[in-house]
């Protein structure tokens, strides 16, 4: 592992665990920090902290914040929740994923510049169907609109 | 005639989606440059965030308060803003065209509110705005008047339940912790809003972030916490942000922390970020999280209130029920009891969503019937189409038809048709809803969501999905009803949590009042909504198709032919029901049957 990202690791493990928080703190720091889990973060923090490698992978793979590969540059977030469902979210999905040529369960295009997933609700029903890319919300969306706003990302 | 003029920008979730820092700095921008700041029109101006007032349908709003008369305009965008401010606020004239309408006041003149009453009033970054609204009275008033057993005694007699879902009595909650001896205890404000359809208690926490922090303080003080909690969703990155700078001021002002307003009592309030887990809003799942495991739930008794947060006497509850607590000290219990029904009481904050007119956050006296809120409040449904069902209470919940319309709204009355209240969403329905799709649907997010301890959810819950996907596919059976129905009432009696003894609510719901739609996909392979794909046949309509080639372009597997500007057709035997075509046309031209 390289020195630099052991003396990330070593910040985090003293923000974090040296204060007595736990591993669902630790987890989220090392995303944000990498923008994902990494194996070798965890390895390195059993070994540190002397936790299980298993505990951190069972909280990991419990929680869906947490990712365990990385992610594209783009985060294209579509809101599943029950009115986002009603007024054509599902279509939005189809629509995205097959303009970006996702096939199966695959999430992350090949050249990492979009990883399209879903969340549960963000609460936002008034302006159903949802969705956020990056930091950006998009309202009362259509398939071709969703399309369109996605184009911008592409340059 | 006071010379002060306030402008408000709406700037929740909603605000913010529809624009609103973009109009916000736009009224900076024009406020200096047409000097109304400055000396010249003797004006003082003020920006205030404001958070959810409710009708986030209508964003972003803007208030123009001045000479005493409050305006609001509706659909305000960043380019109307210097006529605003030149017509306005500079000659004095309101902008006739872009105020609210008629519906925007029958929105709002049906609802009591005691939550929701200063949001979209208040600065919910500046604690000194909650102040000068009577905010931390009610802290006073308990720590300097009040024995913690008097506290209690207060919540009892108001009669207020548990706004989260299960509708407990909070007071007695309360107490069964208070006689505990142990001398740490936790209280929890549970902020793991994860019901699809429910954004009531982010806005909350974004507009008013101060009213759920006094009713923490005062329940510590009553069950003698010295620390407490609020699990929130990773997923509310602004109502953590405001929960944050509210916790700060407070701590500034003395309101948290050692020796609060000159008493012996203490308390240190912590921020714990959830991680996206829906199972979590459970209690004793909730409090697993917070330690750092897996939320998964276990079996109580022992109740947290007595053996919680790493095994100690813990109270746990809803952001809203915590909201209200405020109230109740300062204007007392009968007065809150006042309100509501015979067993439910004062008011509870309703997400009203799905193919209504105005959707928006509301907050109703208990016991309102659901024609009054669908209708007076909601203004019917979207586009005049037919009313089908509302659905309440998430996942959770059930699906209550036209002919319970007149229902009145609380938890009794809600049970008493197979649904719930939950955390108080409402997501209308109408005829162009499938409800076998619905369900299926809520079964989805169970599955994904059960966590995998007890076997009646983790495979009660798969087997359920399976064979409404199947109904959905056109591959369901006669006996597949009766299955569904005993599988749904064993899931129900036999799981060891709230999520898997609710998950099948809504399969046992539509299964009692929609039947016949579930019927009509088995018997006839029809869906009667046109949602299910899979039995929907495609086709071009002759006088309505321009040639236009939109959904030759859009098919996956070129069913569809025909030259340009000449009517196309789809191959029935290559089409795989996608619906690509139909979404692609634009003159309704693609019809499906």
């Amino acid at each position: 592992m390289e020195k630099e990202v052991q003396e990330k690791l070593e910040s985090i493990y003293r923000r974090t665990i040296a204060r007595g928080d736990n591993i669902i703190t630790v987890l989220q720091q090392i995303q944000n920090e990498f923008g994902y889990v990494r194996e070798d973060a965890i390895d390195w923090f059993a070994k540190r902290a002397d936790i299980p490698a298993a505990k951190f992978y069972g909280v990991v793979t419990f929680y869906s914040q947490f990712h365990l590969s990385p992610r594209g540059k783009n985060i294209v977030t579509v809101c599943s929740g029950t009115v986002c469902h009603v007024k054509g979210a599902p279509r939005i999905i189809d629509r995205l994923r097959g303009d970006l040529k996702l096939k199966g369960e695959a999430q992350t295009t090949a050249d990492m510049l979009f990883t399209v997933e879903n969340v549960n609700c963000v609460g936002a029903c008034s302006i159903a169907p949802v969705v956020i890319v990056n930091d950006k919300v998009y309202g009362k969306q259509s398939p071709d609109k969703m399309a369109k706003n996605l184009k911008s990302y592409k340059d | 005639m006071s010379s002060e003029i306030t402008v408000n920008v709406c700037m929740g979730t909603g605000g913010i989606a529809a624009g609103g820092v973009q109009v916000m700095k736009a009224f900076e921008r024009e406020l200096e440059e047409a000097g109304v700041t400055g000396a010249r029109l003797e004006k003082h101006c003020k920006l205030h965030k404001v958070g959810c007032r409710g009708f986030c349908a209508r964003d972003v709003l803007v208030d123009i308060t001045a000479g005493g008369a409050s305006t609001t305009y509706q659909y305000v965008e960043e380019r109307m803003v210097k006529r605003l401010v030149q017509e306005h606020i500079v000659e004095g004239r309101p902008v006739e065209e872009w105020l609210v309408g008629e519906d925007y006041h029958t929105f709002h003149d049906h609802q009591e509110k005691i939550i929701l009453a200063d949001l979209g009033k208040i600065d919910p970054e500046s604690i000194d705005d909650y102040l000068a609204v009577g905010g931390y009275e009610a802290t006073k008033k308990a720590l300097a008047t009040m024995s913690p057993a008097q506290v209690i005694e207060t919540i009892k007699d108001a009669g207020l339940r548990g706004r989260g879902g299960a509708g407990f009595l909070t007071g007695v909650k309360w107490g069964f912790c208070a006689v505990c001896a142990d001398e740490q205890k936790y209280i929890v404000c549970n902020a793991d809003e994860g019901d699809p359809g429910a954004f009531m208690d982010r806005s909350v926490i974004e507009g008013n972030p101060h009213a759920v922090i006094e009713g923490m303080i005062i329940g510590a003080y009553a069950i003698g916490a010295d620390t407490g909690y609020i699990y929130i969703r990773a997923e509310y990155p602004l109502a953590v942000e405001r929960l944050k700078t509210a916790i700060a001021q407070a701590e500034q002002k003395g309101y948290l922390g050692k020796n609060i307003c000159d008493s012996d009592f203490g308390f240190t309030l912590k921020i714990k970020l959830g991680a996206g887990a829906f199972v979590c809003g459970e209690e004793t799942a909730l409090i697993a999280s917070i330690e750092g495991d897996r939320g998964m739930p276990r079996a109580k008794p022992p109740f947290p209130a007595n053996k919680g947060l790493w095994g100690k006497p813990t109270i746990i509850n809803n952001v809203e029920t915590l909201a209200t607590v405020a109230p109740i000290i300062n204007k007392g219990p009968q007065w809150f009891a006042s309100i509501g029904t015979e067993t439910s009481k004062g008011t509870k904050v309703i997400a009203l969503t799905g193919k209504i007119r105005n959707t928006g956050l509301i907050e109703i006296p208990m016991g309102m019937t659901l024609k009054e809120i669908i209708y007076d409040i909601g203004g019917g449904i979207e586009g005049d189409r037919l009313f089908k069902a509302v659905q309440t209470g998430g996942p959770s919940g059930g699906c209550i038809p036209q002919q319970y319309i007149d229902l009145p709204v609380d938890y009794e009355g809600l049970h008493s048709v197979g649904s719930m209240m939950g955390s108080g969403g409402m997501v209308v329905l109408d005829e162009t809803d499938c409800m076998v799709s619905i369900t299926k649907f809520f079964l989805q997010f169970t599955k994904e969501e059960s966590c995998g301890k007890c076997v009646p959810c983790r495979i009660g819950t798969k087997r359920l999905l399976e064979i409404l996907t199947r109904i959905t596919e056109g591959k369901g059976e006669k006996k597949d009803l009766e299955l569904l129905q005993t599988l749904a009432e064993d899931v129900r009696d036999s799981s060891l949590c709230g999520l898997g003894m609710s998950a099948p609510n809504p399969v046992i719901s539509t299964l009692k009042y929609f039947r016949h739609e579930y019927e009509a996909h088995i018997n006839e392979k029809k869906c009667p909504a046109g949602v299910c794909n899979a039995l929907l046949t495609f086709f071009i309509r002759s006088d309505n198709c321009v040639g236009c080639g939109m959904c030759r372009r859009a098919c996956p597997v070129d069913a569809v032919s025909g030259e340009k500007k000449k009517v196309h057709d789809i191959d029935q035997g290559l089409c795989i029901r996608c619906g690509a075509c139909f979404d692609a046309c634009k003159f309704s031209a693609v019809l499906k049957e």
